[in-house]
């Protein structure tokens, strides 16, 4: 099996995986609209959806009610409805670039993803190799170029609708992701400086990142949250400012501008826009995972080949060893940090209120902006006095 | 393989480049151009030039192209139709394009290019290693990287006293701001 498919032509097999990485981030994405409203329910002590059990399926003890309970079937029944749904395209609008904008919200959010490494296993000499799409240099520049794409869909949405409120929406959206991308540059600097010690071949790779927070000893095995608290305050905000979430939810702000720049959309061009936000709340948290938060390793000062190596001495299981489980168990870590992530997400959600626009952009540009370029200096300092 | 891939990409960044002059829509061109930059990234791409590349797409389409979009849409809500082009611009445009054509071929047919493959691989990764780009700009091409910057400060300064100008012409008509005090 596995034989097989490295037998395959190259361009096949990138096929596949992008296609896997894809059917993966795209349920999800999807599956968290429901878990949007579930979080909603709880924080504000409501059952939430509970309630579509197909007849069938609730029967089966014990799962069957859970995953009532949970909404499952509520996920399918929203994505039937949303698929099956009119899809009325209003009068007055540009049709072509209509069509266009939810299209061009789902490229960058599924795209990003190539640059990301999701996971990693262990080669027979015991080295650490990642698990991702495409394992460039390039790395993190790369996720903010596809990234900075998303601000089209927000503009052609709002342009083509040919009507006021979307418009409106769209100007502040693309008025607040230029102005936050400032600040998210700049938040990451300190980290590629550290990483690039002198003797080392330059790299912006979120691989490098990652082993940089799995060395042996105190320094070594620390978390990059704990060494720049501040880049990565700055970096959390600005991906709540740049994924259009609350408290920075301009764009679809529905007390003053009805829904912002999707208002006009309906069924299943509306709901890509949904997923595509989601999507890029999935790969920004995945990235601020990787920056800060150690990436794969699964605690601080304790990297995953430790945690391998513990379990492989503790239960002597051929397999633990094996680079498939490894992977998983890696892959599985990552997940588990990233879903953590977003309940954190959609906790804020429902926590804080919404910023006003001025109060957007006197952040972005009057406290955001100056405080990671002050962060920046003070970090080019220090690291050039202590890797000198 | 990559041949089929380099025409694909090329008559693409072809095809959006002829759509950005002859469009008429100004919306549609500056999307025609979005395209064109993403095709040319792709070149880059295949010529292993990534971090070209992803600059192109990061400096121009992310940022350049969408300010182009945004003034477009606000200043020009006419449905963004422009006028036909004169017979003065057409004329102008082809010579300007024909004597650009003949300083490409003459570049091509006169230069000196070193056909050796193996100095070809055997040269630093100019653009492969970010640590070496860096160093270069920070070196040898100091001076063209400072006159840049100066050019692009000037520029921010011309864009500062123009929108600036605006405010000052009608005192009165300032619109009171949430934070300000009544």
């Amino acid at each position: 099996m596995i034989d097989f498919y490295f037998s395959l032509p190259d361009i096949v097999r990138y096929i596949i995986q992008g296609i896997a990485v894809i059917c993966f981030l795209f349920p999800v994405g999807a599956a968290c609209s429901m878990a949007e409203r579930k979080v909603a329910a709880w924080a504000q002590d409501r059952p939430g959806p509970n309630r579509a059990r197909p007849w069938l399926l609730a029967r089966i003890p014990i799962i069957g009610p859970i995953l009532g309970y949970f909404g499952i079937f509520n996920l399918m029944a929203d994505g039937g409805k949303l698929l099956f749904r009119e899809d009325i395209t209003p009068g007055h609008v540009n049709k072509f670039y209509f069509v266009m904008a939810p299209i061009v919200a789902m490229t960058p959010a599924l795209s990003t993803i190539v640059f990301v490494p999701f996971g990693a296993y262990l080669d027979s000499a015991g080295q650490i190799l990642p698990v991702m799409l495409a394992n460039v240099d390039i790395g993190i520049l790369g996720v903010f170029a596809l990234a900075s794409l998303s601000v089209y869909s927000l503009i052609l949405a709002g342009w083509a609708s040919n009507s006021k409120y979307p418009f409106l929406g769209a100007i502040r959206a693309s008025a607040q992701l230029i102005s936050y991308e400032l600040s998210m540059t700049l938040a990451v600097v300190p980290v590629l400086l550290w990483i690039n010690a002198p003797g080392t071949t330059g790299s912006l790779s979120l691989v490098r990142v990652v082993e940089f927070q799995s060395q042996p000893g105190f320094w070594g095995g620390m978390w990059f949250v704990f060494i720049m608290p501040v880049s990565a305050f700055i970096f959390l905000i600005t991906i709540f400012a740049e994924t259009n979430r609350q408290p920075f939810d301009m764009p679809e702000s529905e007390a003053d501008l009805v829904g912002g720049y999707h208002t006009e959309y309906g069924s299943y061009k509306w709901s890509l826009f949904f997923v595509a936000e989601y999507c890029q709340m999935i790969v920004g948290s995945g990235i601020f995972i990787l920056l800060f938060l150690g990436g794969w390793n699964p605690l601080p000062w304790i990297p995953l080949a430790d945690l391998v190596n513990w379990l492989h001495d503790l239960l002597h299981w051929q397999w633990l060893m094996h680079p498939i489980f490894v992977g998983l168990l890696s892959i599985g870590i990552f997940v588990t940090k990233v879903l953590i992530f977003i309940f954190i997400f959609m906790w804020v959600r429902w926590t804080l209120p919404r910023f006003r626009y001025d109060q957007v952009m006197r952040i972005g540009w009057q406290r955001l902006l100056p405080l990671s370029i002050a962060n920046l200096v003070v970090y080019i300092i220090a690291i050039a006095l202590l890797q000198k | 393989m990559p041949a089929i891939l380099f025409y694909i990409f090329s008559a693409l960044t072809l095809a959006a480049a002829i759509g950005l002059v002859a469009n008429r829509n100004a919306v549609a061109s500056a999307l025609s151009f979005f395209v064109c930059l993403c095709g040319i990234s792709v070149l880059f791409v295949m010529l292993d030039a990534h971090l070209l590349a992803f600059l192109l797409i990061l400096v121009y389409a992310g940022a350049v192209v969408a300010l182009f979009l945004f003034i477009i849409m606000l200043l020009d809500m006419h449905g963004g139709k422009r006028p036909p082009f004169k017979k003065m611009t057409i004329v102008a445009s082809s010579i300007a394009g024909a004597l650009l054509i003949f300083g490409a071929f003459s570049f091509f047919a006169r230069g000196q290019f070193s056909t050796d493959e193996l100095a070809l691989a055997q040269a630093p990764a100019f653009f492969t290693d970010l640590k070496i780009y860096g160093a270069k700009l920070f070196t040898t091409y100091m001076l063209p990287v400072q006159l840049v910057g100066f050019l692009l400060l000037v520029g921010m300064l011309g864009v500062i006293v123009i929108s600036k100008k605006h405010e000052e012409k009608e005192p009165g008509d300032r619109i009171q701001e949430p934070g300000d005090k009544p």
